[in-house]
């Protein structure tokens, strides 16, 4: 008495090539769609919390909070094991050649990789502090690395950038940093 | 070297799929019949080859050869070998290199066993085959080289995300793309018929056991995945309708749907248009689901390798095959015949109805996974998560459960329902009981009831089928259908069970304190810190008694990893036959107490006990359908001799 597909209508044939259709559509809008991937750190707008590592590089001083005084510096959270914190040094290079200030923060490092990893991509850093056990990358929020924060005079966190940077975002680090200094 | 064999090895794979599709399109014109020789060799060597690749990688992340690019950005030479093995399809390259393995390996053997169906829709299916792969092989050695080399090698790799370093999540993936890839097959046969216009019993047997191996990796990694997010997230659900865990949910629905329609195809040759299309569907489920899980386009808790470049990739590719596909179905389904007639009671019509309710869920979980993204297109930003997918798919899956109980009792074609009626009192009593005698007392909430009571009844009416049988000649597939609806009810009972019974307690302890939780009482004992190959953790010692019983220790870990570094909490788990208690130690409170979040979940096993009944009630029937398969080509093979032996 009843036969299902056979007897559906014709339209209904071409029914999952339209919803597929729609489904295309929706996921191309989506793709396209300028990226908004940005996290909002919890940690802007607060001060530092206090801390002082020790050198970990034979030829920098160490980091502590109270060197964050005077002109904004970024502080990037890196170290030698990890390829794309490798990939961002030219980029930090041309930060530093535009008159940034960069301390950083070697997460569990050992002193000779680190050596190796600085002779080999060059050495941005005007501080390098050793941060074996995470204290101060958990107390900061930074839960990777690379991880790049701008701090400002007074010691706040302004802006907290996950992931490398990308040679297309030095303009916008840049204005991050002239922003902190107003 | 063992780099560039891989590479080379992937390179002729694609080469010889390209082969396989060209030779398989000219063999069904009547001039280049010739080819049709090739076609099969082709899809099996094809197969070999993209094994080599695969193993070629398994031995580079077992070495740690850190000059490989990939194997530098997801491996650590500290990291344990079963986790540098897993490293191979923890990642995106190393998984879509399965993906081509699994699609090569399943045409391949296809192309070696499969003489049920007629060999000009054979050709076009491994054609089809070959045609899908071609995109897959297009985006691996373009977009997604896995074996790339670094410039300079690298003096560690970065290592395997934590949340992924877990044995049970090692063995994950490759399951569930065992499943996903494996309704490749599926998808080409229904691509062959297509062309050929060969849609019939013989193309239903002929898919029915490729489907059903696909559906059973798909059902236990379905299940492996919802245990290994149980006991690793530390959250203490079993499934939060993550884009993730929808997207392996969709095509276990398609596949559902078309194990049960293909039985009708091949028992009654009705449904074949319907039969068709679930087969196109459900393979196409599995490529959404991949998209949606690479491209990041879905914000997800598990989205670990996500990069909008690969995602316009796979779109395009999802273009090509489920555009094409449809496109097919749709000029080719009205001249597919239209099937057998059967009447309202009959076993048809409930399989209809399960299609039906199975097709429903799926739409609602499609529509609830890409929601977000609509609402977004409109400036909204949405997550849709239990409060409309519970009760959604709860609508379908009910009335759903209440015909899987009277179906498999209806005969084809035609028949009464006062004939099973009497078969039916029992389960319909013991469901109206449960509901009247829960719903009276307690106060627990509708659809826990509906599922207590449905559970209740299913148990009786799933073992129905087999009263009056003698059960030793029962066929396989009727034991694996029984085995497998009872799997059902018992997952159903453990689902309804968690959602109604389960007590929590988040509490904050001093060492030595007791706390209560559900039929037990919690010792914490002590908090020590310990150490493991890649990671340290502090553990936390306590002691669970039940019902003031002989107390069992637990230990559960709050872990750090340090390459790369995260934290991970490992919850410890107190198993009983009837229910768990789940610990998890949290953070140290300012005033030296410690925080513990403590849930007494009754009868929750029940839902992975059930999960691989289904898979167990798969493999029961799998094994019934080889082997009377095998029987009749023995049977033919000696009677074809005999005539031999005759004719001389």
């Amino acid at each position: 008495m009843s036969d299902t597909a056979a007897k559906a209508p014709r339209w209904a044939i071409w029914l999952p090539l339209a919803l597929f259709a729609g489904f295309f559509v929706l996921v191309m809008f989506g793709l396209l769609r300028p990226a908004s991937h940005d996290v909002q750190s919890a940690m802007i707008g607060k001060p530092l919390p206090p801390f002082n590592l020790a050198p970990a590089s034979a030829d920098r001083p160490g980091l502590a909070r109270t060197d964050f005084a005077g002109k904004p510096r970024l502080m990037n959270v890196f170290a030698s094991w990890c390829v794309p914190c490798a990939a961002e040094t030219p980029v930090l290079a041309e930060l530093a050649k535009r008159g940034v200030e960069i301390d950083g923060i070697a997460i569990r490092d050992r002193p000779q990789d680190l050596a190796l990893f600085l002779a080999r991509n060059g050495n941005p850093y005007a501080r390098i502090g050793a941060d074996n056990v995470r204290e101060v990358q958990l107390a900061i929020g930074s839960s990777g690395v690379p991880e790049s924060f701008v701090i400002d005079g007074k010691g706040t966190i302004r802006y907290q950038h996950i992931g490398e940077i990308r040679p297309d975002q030095i303009d916008m680090i840049l204005g991050k940093l002239a922003e902190a200094a107003k | 070297m063992i780099a560039e064999l891989g590479l080379a090895a992937l390179w002729l794979a694609a080469a010889l799929a390209v082969l396989q599709l060209v030779a398989g399109a000219l063999a069904l014109t009547p001039r280049g019949a010739g080819m049709a020789g090739v076609v099969r060799p082709v899809a099996m060597v094809q197969g070999v080859l993209a094994l080599i690749a695969f193993a070629a990688l398994i031995l580079l992340f077992c070495q740690t050869d850190l000059s490989v690019k990939l194997v530098a950005m997801n491996s650590h030479s500290a990291k344990p070998f079963i986790y540098k093995l897993a490293g191979t399809w923890g990642n995106h390259e190393g998984s879509m290199l399965l993906w081509v393995t699994v699609m090569g390996l399943a045409g391949g053997f296809v192309a070696l066993v499969e003489r049920r169906l007629p060999e000009p829709t054979m050709l076009a299916t491994l054609a089809g085959q070959a045609f899908v792969s071609i995109g897959f092989y297009v985006f691996l050695l373009f977009a997604s080289n896995p074996f790339e080399r670094l410039p300079q090698p690298v003096v560690e790799g970065q290592g395997l995300n934590p949340l992924l370093q877990d044995i049970g999540l090692a063995f994950h993936p490759p399951t569930l793309y065992l499943g996903y890839v494996g309704l490749s097959i599926a998808f080409s046969f229904a691509i062959g018929a297509l062309v050929t216009r060969e849609v019939g019993p013989a193309f239903a047997r002929a898919m029915r056991p490729w489907v059903m191996g696909a559906w059973i990796f798909l059902t236990v990694g379905i299940t492996a995945g919802s245990y290994w997010a149980y006991y690793e997230l530390g959250w203490g659900g079993w499934w939060f309708w993550d884009p993730v865990e929808n997207a392996s949910l969709m095509p276990w629905l398609a596949a559902t749907a078309l194990l049960h329609s293909a039985s009708v195809l091949a028992a009654r040759n009705a449904l074949r248009a319907w039969t068709v299309m679930l087969g196109v569907v459900a393979f196409s489920m599995s490529m959404v689901g991949t998209f949606l899980v690479r491209s990041g386009i879905l914000t997800s808790v598990h989205a670990f390798a996500v990069d909008p470049k690969r995602g316009s990739f796979i779109l395009a590719l999802l273009a090509i095959n489920i555009g094409g596909a449809l496109i097919l179905f749709a000029l080719r389904a009205a001249t597919v015949t239209e099937g057998e007639r059967f009447t309202v009671t009959s076993r048809e019509s409930a399989l209809v109805f399960n299609n039906v309710m199975l097709s429903g869920a799926l739409g609602i979980v499609l529509m609830g996974t890409l929601y977000p993204l609509l609402a977004e297109a409109f400036g909204a930003k949405v997550s849709v998560g239990p409060p409309y997918f519970n009760p959604m798919t709860a609508l379908f899956a009910l009335p759903m459960l209440v015909v899987m109980a009277i179906g498999p009792l209806l005969n084809w074609r035609r028949d009464r329902f006062a004939r099973v009626r009497a078969r039916l009192i029992v389960p319909a009593l013991l469901a109206g009981a449960v509901l009247l005698w829960l719903g009276l007392s307690s106060g627990i909430g509708l659809l826990p009831l509906l599922g207590l009571g449905l559970a209740a009844g299913l148990v009786p009416a799933s073992l129905m089928p087999l009263r009056g049988r003698n059960l030793r000649r029962t066929p396989l597939p009727v034991w694996g259908m029984v085995v497998a609806h009872l799997g059902v009810a018992v997952a159903l009972f453990g689902m309804a069970c968690d959602s109604a019974y389960t007590v929590e307690r988040l509490v904050a302890v001093r060492i030595g304190d007791k706390t209560e939780v559900g039929p037990l009482t919690v010792t914490l004992k002590s908090i020590e810190p310990v150490a493991g190959p890649n990671w340290t953790a502090l553990e936390g010692e306590m002691l669970a008694a039940y019902l003031g019983g002989e107390p069992v220790a637990l230990r559960p870990q709050a872990r750090s990893f340090w390459a790369p570094p995260q934290q991970t909490s490992e919850s410890a788990l107190l198993t009983r036959w009837n229910g768990q208690l789940y610990a998890v130690l949290g953070e140290q409170a300012q005033d030296g107490r410690w925080q513990l979040r403590l849930w007494w979940k009754p009868f929750v096993t029940m839902i992975w006990l059930g999960g691989l009944m289904i898979a167990l009630g798969g493999v029961i029937a799998l094994i019934g359908r080889v082997v009377s398969d095998l029987r009749r080509l023995i049977a033919r093979d000696k009677i074809a001799y005999r005539r031999e032996r005759q004719g001389r």
